[in-house]
């Protein structure tokens, strides 16, 4: 249960990281908060050859608000967005995700970039941002460029970071003052992965409404998609069915976990 | 090997460190600082917690050559601290521990939400602790000296 041994470097400008990335094509792991690296390096599931830290990188943890958007520091650490102090619906949503992730410990040095990055399925962020449209900027050897987050998820531990791109910014379209949001994650104990995750936001003064399965073994799902981004009933049934379709590979009983979590999600944030 | 310098308990220290070694085994075998417990090495078990910049942190995947710059707090520095004085007395009077291996982990996180937290109930204060693992005592005694010592805080107002 010791990491393998690595060479570690602690740049101090996103062009000195992108460089050593660059320079290591896929053999160099960055390294934020590590609260998900570090386990993967002790049990020996991550090999790397370099660890890259970024946490010289003090740009990347400041939260910045306009009108139109939150951007989010991919070095912010999910107990800095649990105990953020702005109004509204956008943040009270980010509170109530930051606040259920993993434990006390882990979400006071874990961060939202690095937990993005990392692309466990079973992950909260990345339901929760695709439910609020967000975008990524990642930075590489040529510049930046911006992904949605409901594309940034090719499978499993696998994103569109491409050799020597990293995770530096979350954008987060604010949502209005009278949108409504839910966000449901079902777990046996407080703290662990989800096995199933429901979120939802409803801005009808943006004519927004999205509704989003996670913690599937494949990237979150957009439900309802094609009919508005709504569902006909608030009912376990219609949500069975709209999982079964959007997510295939989902079976058995998790179908019921799936759909019971957006029908939970649902409740809360329309009941409020 | 990497080049650190950064405060525990207080005092500076210099060290030149395998970039793969942990701040619960820097702690433990370079300062032979033993309070702090290693229990599952993948952040599980919340037995390593120390706090780190003032706040709990799991040590075990905490890398030491990071701890640069920073100041690391264990359980020794808490001797003739007051709140840690009023937590141990609540887990030794509501035998919140039995063997004690979770125990400093414990104190540490304890410590963090006791500060944070103008006040917790129970179901709060559960969640909480929910990342330190305890095989002996079922918890009971674990949230009642919390219980207390939240109370104890009310009381001082």
């Amino acid at each position: 249960m010791k990491a393998s041994a690595f060479d570690y470097v602690r740049p101090a400008t996103v062009q000195e990281v992108t460089a050593v990335l660059a320079e290591n094509d896929g053999d160099a792991r960055v390294l934020a908060g590590g609260q998900s690296l570090v386990p993967m390096l002790n049990l020996r599931l991550a090999r790397p050859a370099v660890v890259v830290d970024i946490s010289a990188l003090d740009a990347l943890k400041r939260i910045e608000v306009s009108d139109s958007e939150v951007t989010i520091g991919a070095l912010v650490t999910h107990a800095a967005l649990e105990f953020s102090q702005e109004a509204g619906p956008t943040f009270d949503l980010l509170r109530k995700v930051a606040a259920g992730i993993a434990y006390r410990g882990v979400r006071n040095r874990g961060t939202i970039g690095g937990s993005v990055a990392h692309a466990d399925p079973a992950a909260d962020w990345i339901s929760c941002l695709a439910a609020l449209d967000a975008r990524l900027t990642l930075e590489g050897p040529s510049g930046a460029r911006q992904v949605p987050a409901a594309d940034f998820m090719l499978s499993s531990f696998t994103t569109v970071i491409g050799t020597g791109e990293f995770l530096t910014h979350i954008h987060v379209p604010r949502l209005s003052a009278t949108a409504q949001w839910g966000y449901y994650k079902h777990n046996r104990k407080v703290g662990e992965f989800a096995e199933a995750i429901g979120c939802f936001v409803r801005d009808d003064a943006q004519g927004i409404r999205r509704v989003v399965a996670g913690a599937l073994s494949s990237p979150p799902v957009r439900l309802f998609a094609d009919q508005g981004g709504w569902p006909s009933a608030i009912d376990i049934a219609v949500l069975r069915a709209e999982v079964e379709r959007a997510a295939p590979a989902v079976e058995g009983a998790h179908v019921h976990f799936h759909a019971a979590a957006v029908l939970r999600a649902l409740q809360s944030g329309l009941a409020s | 090997m990497i080049q650190v310098s950064f405060t525990v308990n207080g005092e500076r220290v210099d060290a030149l460190v395998d970039p793969r070694m942990s701040l619960a085994d820097f702690l433990r075998e370079k300062l032979h600082l033993t309070g702090t417990h290693i229990g599952c090495e993948h952040g599980v078990c919340g037995a390593c917690t120390v706090h780190f910049d003032g706040v709990s942190a799991r040590s075990c995947i905490t890398l030491v050559a990071a701890c640069d710059g920073h100041d690391v707090k264990t359980i020794e520095n808490y001797e003739t601290d007051a709140r840690m004085e009023t937590l141990r007395s609540e887990f030794s009077r509501e035998h919140a521990l039995q063997c004690g291996y979770c125990t400093p982990g414990m104190l540490m996180t304890s410590y963090d939400i006791l500060t944070r937290f103008p006040d917790l109930d129970q179901d709060g204060i559960r969640r909480e602790m929910s990342g330190n693992l305890c095989r002996c005592t079922g918890y009971q005694g674990i949230v009642r000296a919390l219980q207390n010592a939240f109370a104890a805080k009310r009381n001082e107002g």
